[in-house]
C-alpha cells in the first residue's frame, strides 16, 4: 500500500468514541420527535461506518450498516420511535463501542452480545415487529444487509448477483470479476474508490482494469467528478459477500456487478492487458489530473506478468502486520491519550511564550553587563525578574487550563446509567445535573467516573425506595438523583445528593457490630456512623446484587478519591436523603501546600487538609494512659502527633514547636511540627516512578533550593501513626512476658 | 582517573565483549554493565525518606526526576562510611517489571572500565552471605584480581527493595 493508514487509526477511534457518545446522548433524547437529534444520530453512526471501512473494520462495518439502516427508517417515518427500539438502539451503540475497542486491540472476535444484536436488528430490519427476544436471525448476507434498501438499481444488481450466486454454488468460483463503476458524484460524498480496490486486493491476486473513456478533454475535467471505472479479475476463494461488503456503504452511488470467475472466462487477459495500457498511458496524457483522481492511479498496478511480485508484496504485507500489533500493544501499554485543545488556548499560550522570549532577551543583556553597579540595571534586572514571574505564573495558568475539560465528560454518561437502572430496579428516577461547565482536569476527570458511577449506582440502588413506598412515604413517586457540580476555593466540589430513603444508622452500626469494626459498648455519633460505610468490607445490601452489595464498594471509592488528593464527606437525614460530597483539588500536577520544617528537612503538608496552624498551647495538653497526647480543640479532643516520630527522626531538642491542626476522612489531628515555612504551589514529582510508594508520603516536589521535598499525605501519616503504636503496644507485651518468664 | 583512558583501551581488544564499569567497595572490586550506567556524580546530600532501611538513603532532584539513593557498603552490611568529597554516585537505569527506573548507588570509588567476555565468567560460589548468589552475575579476573559482577536489575529491583523494607519493618 502507498499510504499508511495506520497512523490515522487512532484518530479515527477517539473520533469514532465520540461518535458513539453522542449517539447515545441524542438516544436518550429521542423519546419525542426531535428529527435534529436522528440526523445527530444518523450522522455519528455514518461516519463511524466510513472510517471503519478505511481500515477494513468488516465487522464494524457489517453492523454500523444495519443500525444506519434502521436509522434512515426513522428518519425518513417508515417506523415510528418507540421505546423498545431506542433501547435496541442504545443497545447497539453498546456494541458498536466493543466492537470498536476489539478492534483497537486487534481482536476480531465478534462477541456474542453484538451478535444476538445484530440479530435483532436484522429480524426488525426485515419486517418483523420487534420483540423482548432475539429472533432466529438470518447470517448476515447480502440479502439480509440490503433487505431495506430502496435504491431500485443496486436491488437490480442484486438480484443478478444472487443468480449468480446460486449458480456458482455449483462449482465453486476460482475469483469474481467485479465491474465498479462510481457515478461521478461518488468522490463527493467521501468514498474512495482507491481504498476499495486496495481492499479488494487484500482477499486475494487481482487483475484490475482501469476504464478510462469517459475522460473528458483535460480542459474540461472537474477534479469532484469521477471518471473512471475499473474490471477487477479476483482470483480468489472467498464469499460473495466478502466482495460486496467492500463496496456496502457505496452501493447508492455506483453500478457494481459481481460474476463468479470459471475456467471460461479466465481467459481473457487480452482484454486486460489492453485495459492496462490504456490507464498506464493516462499519467503521461494527464499531468495536471486533478488529485482526486490521481491517487486511483497506482492502486491498479497489475499487468499480468506482474501478478506474481504483487502476491510476494501482499505477503510481506502479511507478515508486517504481527509486528505492527507489538508495536500497537506497546503503545496501549503506555495508554497514550490525546486531548482536543481550542485553538485559542493555543495562541493565548504563544503569546505567553513570545513574553517569555522578550524577558529572556532582556534578562540576558543584564546579564552581558560588565558590572552590576548603579541603581539603574538593578532596577532592570528587578524588573525583569517580576516580569519572568508574571509570565511563568501565567503560562503554568494557561497550560494547565490545556487539562482543563468540561465536568459533563463525566455527567454525560449518567442519563444513560439512569435510563438502565430504571428498567433494572423498576424504580421511578429523574436525574439532574447541573454544573456540568466546571471544569477539571483530564486525568482527574478520568480517574473519578468510576467512584461516581458507583455512588449514583448506590444512591440509586439503596438510597431510592421504590415507586409504592415512595407514595406511602407523601413523597413523589419518581425519586430525584442530583449531580452538582461546583468550584469553591481552588477546589472542585461534586455532590451526589438523592431524596430516598437516608443511611439507616442502626442497620449500620449493628452490621458494624457484627464485623467486629465498633466494639459491643462503643456508641459512636452519628457522623462517625456513616464514615463506616467506607470501612474495608462494609455493606448494609441485605442482598447483593448486581449493582453493589459486594462489600468491595465505598472503600475503594473513598480511596480512590483520597488517592487524588481529596476527601468525600457523608451527610443524610433519615426519610429525606442523603448526601455525598466529594472534594477534589483542580489538578494532579499542581498543589497548594504549607512548608514545615523539622531540623533542616522541609515537608509540605497539602493546604487542603489545613484547618488551623497554632502555638505550642498554654494550657496542659492531656494524655492517655500516659502516653498518647491529646488536645481540646475547639471543644473537641484530638490526638496530637509528633511528625518527628512518625518520619523516624530523633526526638527534639529544646525548641519552640507549633501545632499544625489537619483533617484526615473526616477525622481532625494535630500534627507536631518544628516551624512554619512559607505557603506556596509545587509541581507534584512522583515518587514511585523511581522507587515505590512510601506509606504516610503523597509524592515528592523540588523546592526553590533544588532539593527534594516530600509531600505529605495526612491520611497516611494517621494510618502511620497508628501502626506505629501498635507495635510499640505489641513489644511492650513482649517485654512484660519476658519480664515474667 | 587519569590513566583511566589509555587502560581501557589497553584492556578492551575485543570491542565486540560487553563492558563493565568497575568501582570498588572495601578494597573490592565490583563490575556493573556499563551500558546501565547512566551518570557518576558527586555525593550532594539527599532528602531521606521515612521508615525506610538505613541503606535508603533518600532522594535527590536530578534534573527534574527524583531518584532515589542506595548505599551499597550499608546494602551489603559493610561498615558505613563518613561521605566526604569524593564520594561517588553511580547512577544506573535500572530495569525491573515496573519498566526502567534511575537510581543511585553510593560506592567508595570508581576505578575502571574493561571489555569482559561472557565466556570468561566463573560463577561464583553459594557463601550463604549476605550478598545473595543471585545478584552476582559471575567472577572475572583481571590482572589476577577478582572483579564481582552485579546484577543490577536484580539488586535494585524494587520489589528486593520491598522485602528489605518490610524486613526492616518487623524489626524496627
Amino acid at each position: 500500500m502507498s499510504i499508511d493508514l495506520s497512523q490515522f487509526q487512532q484518530v479515527f477511534f477517539e473520533e469514532s468514541f465520540e461518535g458513539v457518545e453522542t449517539m447515545e446522548s441524542y438516544l436518550l433524547e429521542l423519546d419525542s420527535e426531535d428529527t435534529e437529534a436522528l440526523h445527530a444520530i444518523f450522522r455519528a453512526a455514518h461516519s463511524i461506518k466510513g472510517g471503519a471501512g478505511m481500515f477494513d473494520f468488516t465487522t464494524i462495518v457489517d453492523f454500523t450498516h444495519l443500525v444506519e439502516t434502521l436509522l434512515d427508517e426513522l428518519r425518513s417515518d417508515k417506523r415510528a420511535v418507540t421505546p423498545d427500539l431506542v433501547t435496541l438502539l442504545l443497545q447497539s451503540s453498546d456494541c458498536i463501542k466493543e466492537l470498536l475497542h476489539l478492534a483497537q486491540e486487534e481482536d476480531n472476535s465478534t462477541p456474542e452480545q453484538v451478535i444476538a444484536t445484530k440479530q435483532q436488528l436484522q429480524a426488525l430490519l426485515s419486517g418483523k415487529e420487534l420483540s423482548g427476544k432475539e429472533l432466529p436471525g438470518e447470517e448476515p448476507s447480502g440479502e439480509a444487509l440490503s433487505g431495506n434498501d430502496t435504491s431500485s438499481e443496486s436491488l437490480a444488481a442484486l438480484e443478478q448477483n444472487s443468480e449468480a450466486s446460486t449458480e456458482s454454488q455449483d462449482n465453486t468460483p476460482e475469483g469474481w470479476l467485479v465491474t465498479f463503476a462510481p457515478h461521478p458524484e461518488m468522490l463527493q460524498t467521501g468514498n474512495e474508490p482507491l481504498h476499495m480496490l486496495a481492499a479488494l486486493q487484500d482477499l486475494g491476486p487481482t487483475d484490475i482494469t482501469c476504464n478510462a473513456e469517459l475522460l473528458p478533454d483535460w480542459t474540461e475535467i472537474n477534479g469532484e467528478l469521477c471518471y473512471l471505472s475499473w474490471q477487477i479479475r479476483l482470483q480468489s476463494d472467498v464469499d460473495r459477500d466478502e466482495v460486496e461488503d467492500i463496496f456496502s456503504w457505496v452501493e447508492d452511488e455506483c453500478d457494481l456487478t459481481l460474476e463468479p470467475l470459471t475456467e471460461q472466462s479466465q481467459t481473457a487477459p487480452i482484454e486486460a492487458e489492453a485495459g492496462t495500457e490504456q490507464h498506464q498511458s493516462l499519467p503521461e496524457l494527464e499531468p495536471e489530473q486533478q488529485p482526486a483522481i490521481q491517487p486511483a492511479l497506482p492502486s491498479t498496478p497489475a499487468q499480468p506478468d506482474k501478478s506474481a511480485p504483487t502476491e510476494e508484496r501482499r505477503r510481506s504485507d502479511r507478515r508486517e502486520k504481527p509486528d505492527r500489533r507489538g508495536t500497537m500493544d506497546r503503545r496501549s501499554g503506555g495508554e497514550a491519550t490525546s486531548i482536543r485543545v481550542g485553538t485559542d488556548k493555543i495562541d493565548t499560550l504563544i503569546n505567553r511564550v513570545g513574553e517569555l522570549v522578550i524577558t529572556q532577551s532582556m534578562l540576558a543583556q543584564i546579564g552581558r553587563l560588565e558590572s552590576l553597579e548603579g541603581p539603574e540595571t538593578l532596577q532592570r534586572l528587578q524588573q525583569g525578574l517580576a516580569q519572568l514571574e508574571r509570565s511563568t505564573r501565567e503560562i503554568q495558568e494557561d497550560v494547565m487550563q490545556i487539562r482543563m475539560l468540561p465536568i459533563s465528560f463525566v455527567f454525560n454518561r449518567f442519563p444513560r446509567l439512569v435510563r438502565d437502572l430504571q428498567g433494572k430496579l423498576g424504580k421511578k428516577l429523574e436525574l439532574v445535573i447541573s454544573g456540568e461547565g466546571t471544569e477539571l482536569d483530564k486525568t482527574l476527570m478520568e480517574k473519578i467516573s468510576d467512584p461516581l458511577v458507583h455512588l449514583v449506582r448506590n444512591s440509586i440502588d439503596h438510597g431510592i425506595e421504590m415507586p409504592e413506598q415512595r407514595l406511602e412515604a407523601g413523597k413523589n413517586e419518581s425519586g430525584r438523583v442530583e449531580l452538582v457540580a461546583y468550584h469553591q476555593g481552588g477546589n472542585i466540589i461534586i455532590e451526589i445528593n438523592d431524596d430516598g430513603k437516608g443511611l439507616d444508622a442502626d442497620k449500620i452500626l449493628e452490621k458494624a457490630r457484627e464485623k467486629g469494626l465498633v466494639g459491643e459498648d462503643e456508641e459512636p455519633k452519628l457522623q462517625e456512623i456513616y464514615e463506616l460505610i467506607m470501612q474495608p468490607g462494609f455493606s448494609t445490601a441485605d442482598e447483593v446484587s448486581d449493582l453493589s452489595g459486594r462489600g468491595v464498594g465505598m472503600d475503594v471509592v473513598r480511596r480512590n478519591i483520597n488517592e487524588l488528593g481529596g476527601n468525600i464527606e457523608i451527610g443524610s437525614e433519615p426519610g429525606k436523603g442523603s448526601r455525598f460530597k466529594i472534594t477534589l483539588p483542580l489538578t494532579l500536577a499542581i498543589l497548594d501546600g504549607q512548608q514545615v520544617s523539622l531540623d533542616d528537612q522541609v515537608y509540605i503538608i497539602p493546604l487542603v487538609s489545613i484547618i488551623e496552624s497554632i502555638q505550642t498551647p498554654e494550657e496542659p495538653v492531656n494524655a492517655i494512659a500516659g502516653k498518647d497526647p491529646l488536645y481540646c480543640f475547639r471543644g473537641n479532643y484530638i490526638p496530637l502527633i509528633s511528625l518527628r516520630k512518625v518520619m523516624g527522626q530523633p526526638e527534639a531538642t529544646e525548641q519552640e514547636q507549633l501545632i499544625m491542626i489537619v483533617e484526615a476522612n473526616g477525622q481532625q489531628y494535630g500534627l507536631i511540627v518544628d516551624d512554619l515555612l512559607g505557603q506556596q504551589q509545587f509541581v507534584i514529582k512522583s515518587l514511585e516512578e523511581n522507587y515505590r510508594k512510601v506509606e504516610g508520603v503523597a509524592g515528592a516536589t523540588i523546592l526553590a533550593d533544588g532539593r527534594v521535598g516530600l509531600i505529605l499525605d495526612v491520611v497516611g501519616i494517621l494510618r502511620l501513626y497508628r501502626r506505629i503504636n501498635q507495635r510499640r503496644a505489641r513489644r511492650g507485651d513482649n517485654v512484660i512476658r519476658l519480664n515474667a518468664g | 582517573m587519569n590513566n583511566l583512558e589509555s587502560d581501557t583501551q589497553d584492556s578492551s581488544p575485543n570491542t565486540s565483549d560487553p563492558q563493565y564499569l568497575t568501582f570498588i567497595l572495601e578494597n573490592e572490586e565490583y563490575g556493573v554493565d556499563i551500558l546501565k550506567v547512566h551518570e557518576i556524580r558527586g555525593w550532594a546530600p539527599a532528602t531521606p525518606i521515612p521508615n525506610t532501611p538505613p541503606f535508603m538513603k533518600g532522594v535527590i532532584n536530578l534534573r527534574g526526576t527524583i531518584v532515589p539513593i542506595i548505599d551499597l557498603r550499608e546494602r551489603f552490611g559493610l561498615e558505613a562510611l563518613e561521605y566526604g568529597p569524593t564520594t561517588v554516585v553511580i547512577v544506573l537505569n535500572v530495569v525491573s517489571e515496573r519498566g526502567e527506573q534511575i537510581m543511585g548507588m553510593v560506592v567508595d570509588a570508581v576505578s575502571d572500565t574493561y571489555s569482559i567476555a561472557d565466556s570468561t565468567l566463573r560463577p561464583a560460589p553459594d557463601m550463604g552471605g549476605v550478598i545473595s548468589i543471585d545478584f552476582i552475575n559471575g567472577l572475572a579476573t583481571i590482572d589476577n584480581k577478582m572483579v564481582i559482577i552485579l546484577d543490577i536489575d536484580h539488586l535494585l529491583s524494587a520489589e528486593e527493595m520491598e522485602v528489605l523494607s518490610g524486613a526492616s519493618d518487623m524489626a524496627g
